[in-house]
């Protein structure tokens, strides 16, 4: 019954035990059999870069990714057996890396709490008194109703904390909680950890961090490098060890193997004299609003020419804003910049010659190469062959990147692939270079590698350099820096004269004390509020099916379909007005069919004969052909369908009484059209002969019978069923609503799992109890919904816009909407997962389902028809079957025992597909 | 000459990434051999291999050579049922047509009174109802002559007729589905490949990279049409020459190399069709809808699922406006009729002016496009 009791809860057994684990990315080895004990009860800290196999460890460890070798044991029991995973679930918190990336950004923050707690089976009332609870001790009380997309970096992490204690876990895990967020939020997320652990000292709790100064506060530290464990034990021990004052440089020394001191180039060599001019960079009052969100806020600055200028600041404070404003990729809403004493224009193409810009998210292009990266920038500055030989023999040594040249740049460590970036950024030896957080997530060695660089450059190339960071250690780099948070900039100067100003050690209690200035502080966590003294009932195994689970999603999915309503405006308004074009558009009836006389006899005779055709409404007469030629080229250039050749002494041997032949010439090109035209022209020539013999007119001598038998021997009386009056509005009209069901929720489906894991929200799927089928089931249940409610607004308007009855059971059409809403979503599920991105998952679910839906489902063919692989597809195709359904109630007046058979192969769809999915989402990430 | 030289560069990047992407391939193929294959052999004529039903309570010489007759390419081979069968297998949509002889038809034929046999059509495709009715009666009249002469030769009316179909002259339906199904796929994929291109850029951040370097939006957006062009051109050549030319034996009347260039004129409109959806979308998922949206109205206006000159008036004017309308009128003169470039100079001009269109519109929005999804 209660499986995890039986293990025995002491301090000794280490929390996570790790024997040999390797895990490797395509070629890329992440983790090289790493064995480790992490012992229980304490706040473990694994430092290193990214890209050493931080985060694939933790994800190891909580059980969100699969293993691949070696043995990984968390909380006493393997984790490859999904039985402990599960149980084992409820006692674990993951919190992975990247600001509230576990978080729902357009839910609020109560919202997104309240699902976490349903995700641990926690009830109303004791979900509302843990939340209140822990906002409370957290400081968002007052932010409840706020999304948590609008948050700051630091309230972000706080109410991921809040979302992984919510159900009082035993082992916490913290995938860089800290990265991108400012100082001050930073010192008060560590005191709160400080606190949980003080309330719940049984807790053990693992920690992930690039920023080396903070590891001093773990007690026990792993450090990491090139996915092996480089060294551990307490921060003392390790410093003691390498015979360094901090931690920073006993990781340095640790990854060099070498205990000789290096002494951080702090402060670079004095500036080199410019000459005088108007400063490389002013701005003036920089204001960008994005609505009623100020992003940056009358931001003032001037960067002298070859000067080293940092923005220091946390992510989104605006320092990408602003720098978007200076190379004019957003217009600034108020102020001005100047560069080089020119007002920014963003069509000014000989002024971006002057500049090189390294934008944060830029990744260079990843299917190019090394060379080829630089190559193609090379030649769209226009160098020129013989200057981009020179700047690329310059540049590859310079930039280290000979052994690298015909490497893929995505394949590229990070460290490098930063190096190409700079190296591309100035391959035309631009006079300013702009770098958006360029060292993020690079370690500590290459990132001194890479201030080297910039101040050669700055030193011996006057090159002006406007930097943004948010290490407190590169600011101390620069010549001077502004502080900037929340949009404003708080001060300007060089970092010695700041920590000066403020009387403190280092830059970061300064911009602390700056930070305070401006804003008061936000009220003290309160102990002993975090954790709940109730003990953990949650924690006994967990049921595999749990409908409240299944309803959290459904309900946050419902949420967050509210809060994006332009999706569904584009899928109600969009399906509607193609339900009306296409009811009107697709006609078929073949009309005004454009058809030419050549007559060549022009006698009475001719003339009555060719009055049949010109009287008919299927036929548009255009001029008549005067010759061969003609004929020919009016056929061939498409004018005419039809052309009806009378031959010369036409009218003569009626007259006697023989039978002359007319020729009629159909455009054959267009197969469908010309099968019509020929039977109107049969026809049209029978009514002629028919009715020339009831008239006075000359053609009475055509129809004069030739035997008298040559009445037809027999009748056949059509009768028509379903549309008598063989109007196309009832044939068509039912008939477009199952393509348009199928089509828009199947791509919204995929597209909703796909985003999922590409924004990295399935982590919660991952790492929490649920089940597959849960996760997908509930989503599913929100798109089925908004299937049946497109359905009643397609229906309402085949009723009455298109006025079509609905002459059947009606109980037959809506159980056939929505068996076919659950095969069309499960359809969707599918195909997301085959897919990891948005883009595939678009272009799989167009591209696979438009086809078979629009030619194999018996619209425009009968299924009946079809033949070989085309009936195949069409016979397991849903279409087909609710084609069927739709157009059986609504234009046969069918019921529900008629279209029974229908029903039932529909049903089977749903399901099977659902299933399919169910069982192809794995549990864990790869 | 130095926008030429930045647009040959970027498009030199872009069909790198394209044909760097297995599964971008992989669709390629899938659309160009397999789904053209499956379209093209799939569904026949507007009445072929109907289904067709006998219910025949006489059972004479008569009625058993009339059923016989009816067979292979329009109908398939009849079924007999019983009287109480007829409303479920017509509801089912199992029989689209029921041939009834009542009792003592073939004596009746004999005596002259010419009997009435009964035909039940579903109706609820209305072409097909209308045309196969037409050709059984024709089938059965004949049939009952030569049953009662022995030989064809019944009395002949005053007038003959003689039809005969023009650059289709055995109205081999293949010929018409291929192209039709050639025009899907390349309206789908170049619209999806050059939007997604466009968006992908986007959201990867790298357009901002392109933005502050000495180019246009200009061209930027045309490399990237250059490059679709040129991918889904290529494939297209290699479809019409082994696919629909060879497999398919679909006999190409008119100049190759203009077809191209019309195709070329196409694809471009089509590139600046989906440029302009990638331009106006704020996320993968309103380009899917938009996507959608747009690709229904070009399969099935544009001429290939029913004639243009039957749409009423006012879906006649909106059709203008897709460039693949007139691309199916190109390409149906330049491929079965033979037409030279003077008869086909209105349809291009037509599509280039659209695609232009479609281009500026797209440029317009391109800055907009930039701050929003920054």
């Amino acid at each position: 019954m209660n499986d995890t009791a039986d293990i025995p809860v002491t301090k000794n057994p280490p929390v996570a035990r790790l024997d040999q684990v390797s895990h490797s990315y395509g070629k890329v080895l992440a983790l090289n059999q790493v064995t480790l004990d992490l012992p229980a009860g304490q706040m473990i800290g694994l430092i290193g870069p990214d890209g050493v196999g931080k985060s694939t460890l933790m994800a190891l460890i909580a059980g969100a990714k699969k293993l691949q070798t070696g043995q990984v044991q968390t909380l006493g029991g393997d984790m490859t057996s999904a039985r402990h995973r599960a149980n084992a679930g409820r006692r674990i918190a993951f919190m992975p890396q990247g600001l509230g990336r576990n978080l729902y950004h357009d839910l609020s923050l109560k919202e997104n709490l309240d699902f976490f707690g349903k995700l641990f089976g926690l009830d109303g009332a004791e979900r509302a008194t843990r939340i209140q609870r822990l906002t409370r001790a957290t400081g968002l009380s007052t932010f409840m109703n706020r999304p948590a997309g609008k948050l700051s970096g630091g309230m972000k992490q706080k109410l991921g904390l809040c979302a992984s204690l919510i159900h009082d876990p035993d082992f916490l895990l913290l995938d860089e909680p800290t990265t991108g967020v400012d100082p001050l939020s930073r010192r008060q997320f560590w005191d709160l950890i400080d606190t949980i652990r003080a309330d719940r000292p049984g807790m053990s709790v693992l920690v992930s961090t690039a920023y080396m100064e903070e590891a001093a506060r773990f007690g026990h530290l792993v450090a990491m490098e090139g996915g092996r464990v480089l060294a551990e034990g307490s921060p003392a021990e390790l410093m003691e060890r390498t015979g360094k004052p901090t931690v920073e440089a006993a990781y340095v020394a640790l990854l060099s193997g070498d205990s000789a001191d290096t002494p951080p180039p702090e402060k670079p060599a004095a500036k080199a004299e410019m000459d005088p001019g108007p400063p490389a960079i002013r701005a003036e009052g920089l204001t960008k609003k994005f609505g009623d969100f100020t992003a940056v806020d009358a931001v003032s600055f001037e960067i002298t020419r070859g000067e080293i200028f940092g923005f220091l600041g946390s992510n989104g404070c605006g320092k990408t804003t602003t720098m978007k404003m200076l190379t004019g990729l957003t217009p600034a809403t108020e102020g001005e910049a100047w560069i080089f004493g020119k007002p920014v224009d963003a069509q000014n193409l000989d002024a971006r010659q002057r500049v090189g810009f390294m934008s944060q998210s830029f990744s260079l292009y990843g299917e190019l190469t090394v060379r080829e990266n630089l190559l193609l920038h090379a030649r769209l500055y226009h160098l020129g062959r013989t200057l981009t030989g020179e700047r690329m023999a310059e540049l590859v040594p310079r930039f280290g990147l000979e052994t690298y040249l015909d490497q893929g740049a995505a394949s590229l460590p990070l460290g490098v692939r930063q190096r190409l970036s700079l190296a591309v950024a100035v391959i035309h030896a631009p006079d300013i270079l702009i770098l958006d957080e360029p060292t993020s997530g690079v370690d500590p060695q290459a990132r001194d590698m890479f201030w080297d660089m910039l101040l050669e450059l700055a030193r011996r190339d006057g090159v002006t350099i406007f930097i943004s960071t948010h290490f407190m250690d590169e600011g101390m780099r620069c010549d001077r820096i502004s502080l900037m948070h929340a949009g404003k900039v708080l001060v300007s100067d060089a970092p010695k004269a700041l920590i000066e100003a403020r009387g403190v050690e280092t830059l970061e209690d300064a911009f602390i004390a700056y930070m305070i200035d401006a804003s008061p502080p936000e009220e003290p966590v309160q102990e002993g509020l975090l954790t709940g003294t109730d003990a953990p009932e949650a924690k006994t195994s967990a049921p595999s099916f749990s409908l409240q689970r299944l309803l959290a999603f459904t309900s946050r999915e419902a949420m967050q379909v509210r809060r994006d309503p332009v999706r569904l405006v584009f899928s109600f308004v969009g399906s509607a007005l193609l339900l009306l074009i296409m009811s009107f558009g697709i006609s078929q009836e073949v009309r005004n069919i454009p058809f030419a006389a050549f007559d060549l006899d022009r006698s009475p005779e001719s003339r009555a004969y060719l009055s049949g055709f010109e009287d008919s409404a299927w036929f548009q007469q255009a001029l008549p052909i005067s010759d061969a030629d003609e004929l020919e080229r009016r056929m061939e250039n498409g004018e005419l369908a039809l052309a009806m050749q009378i031959p010369p002494g036409f009218g003569k041997s009626v007259r006697r009484g023989e039978t002359p032949e007319i020729a009629g010439l159909i455009d054959g090109s267009d197969t469908n059209r010309a099968g019509t035209v020929e039977s109107y022209v049969k026809g049209a020539h029978a009514h002629v002969l028919s009715v020339g013999a009831q008239s006075a007119l000359a053609l009475a001598d055509l129809a004069t019978p030739r035997a008298p038998n040559s009445a037809p021997p027999v009748q056949l009386i059509p009768r028509f069923h379903y549309n008598p009056a063989m109007e196309s509005l009832p044939a068509i009209g039912p008939s477009i609503p199952p393509l348009l069901l199928l089509l828009f929720p199947a791509i919204l489906m995929a597209v909703s799992v796909a985003r999922e894991k590409e924004i990295g929200t399935i982590t919660n799927f991952y790492v929490t109890p649920t089940s597959r089928a849960e996760f997908l089931i509930g989503k599913q249940l929100v798109y089925i919904g908004i299937t049946l409610l497109n359905f009643v607004i397609l229906t309402a308007l085949v009723v009455t816009v298109l006025g079509v009855p609905l002459k059947g059971d009606p109980v037959a059409l809506v159980l056939g909407a929505l068996l076919y809403a659950v095969a069309a979503t499960g359809y969707g599920l599918v195909v997301s997962m085959l897919t990891k991105t948005q883009v595939t998952a678009v272009f799989a679910a167009a591209i696979l389902s438009v086809m078979p839906t629009l030619q194999f489902s018996g619209m425009m063919t009968p299924v009946s028809s079809l033949e070989g692989a085309a009936q195949i597809m069409g016979t397991f195709w849903p279409t087909t079957w609710y084609m069927g359904i739709s157009v059986g109630t609504f234009t046969k007046g069918l019921g529900l025992s008629e279209l029974a058979g229908h029903l039932l192969r529909l049903a089977a769809f749903g399901p099977v597909l659902t299933l399919l999915a169910v069982l192809a989402l794995r549990k864990q990430e790869r | 000459m130095r926008q030429l030289t930045n647009i040959f560069w970027l498009a030199g990047k872009e069909l790198k990434s394209v044909l760097g992407d297995p599964v971008m391939v992989i669709l390629i193929l899938w659309s160009f051999v397999v789904a053209v294959i499956l379209e093209a052999s799939g569904a026949g004529d507007t009445v072929y291999n109907a289904a067709i039903a006998i219910l025949d309570e006489d059972n004479s010489a008569l009625t058993r050579q009339l059923t016989d007759a009816l067979g292979p390419p329009w109908f398939q081979p009849p079924v007999r049922i019983a009287p109480d069968q007829m409303a479920t297998e017509m509801d089912a949509g199992r029989i689209m047509f029921v041939l009834s002889f009542p009792p003592g038809f073939e004596a009746d034929v004999i005596a002259g009174l010419a009997p009435a046999a009964q035909l039940d059509v579903d109706a609820t495709a209305v072409s097909q109802a209308q045309l196969g009715t037409d050709y059984i009666v024709n089938i059965m009249i004949s049939e009952t002559r030569a049953f009662l002469s022995g030989s064809p030769d019944a009395p002949e009316p005053a007038i003959q007729l003689e039809l005969r179909r023009a650059f289709n002259p055995n109205g081999n339906p293949v010929w018409f589905k291929a192209m039709s199904s050639l025009l899907n796929q390349l309206s789908l994929l170049t619209i999806a490949l050059t939007g997604a291109a466009m968006l992908r850029e986007r959201e990867q951040g790298t357009i901002e990279h392109l933005m502050v370097m000495p180019l246009t939006p200009f061209e930027i957006a045309l490399s990237k049409v250059v490059a679709n062009v040129v991918v889904v051109l290529a494939a297209f050549t290699l479809s019409l020459t082994f696919v629909v030319q060879e497999l398919l034996q679909v006999p190409v009347t008119g100049s190759v190399p203009l077809l191209l260039v019309g195709t070329a004129v196409y694809l471009a409109a089509a590139a600046a069709i989906g440029m302009f959806l990638g331009t106006m979308a704020r996320s993968m998922a309103q380009f899917a809808l938009l996507v959608i949206m747009v690709i229904i109205p070009i399969i099935m206006l544009s001429g290939g699922m029913g004639a243009i000159e039957s749409q009423p008036d006012i879906v006649q004017r909106l059709t203008t406006v897709l460039p693949s309308r007139h691309f199916l009128a190109f390409a149906k003169a330049v491929v079965f009729r033979g037409a030279g470039a003077s008869a086909v100079w209105l349809e291009l001009s037509l599509m280039a002016g659209l695609g232009l269109a479609f281009f500026v519109a797209s440029l317009l929005l391109f800055r907009r496009s930039m701050s929003l999804s920054g």
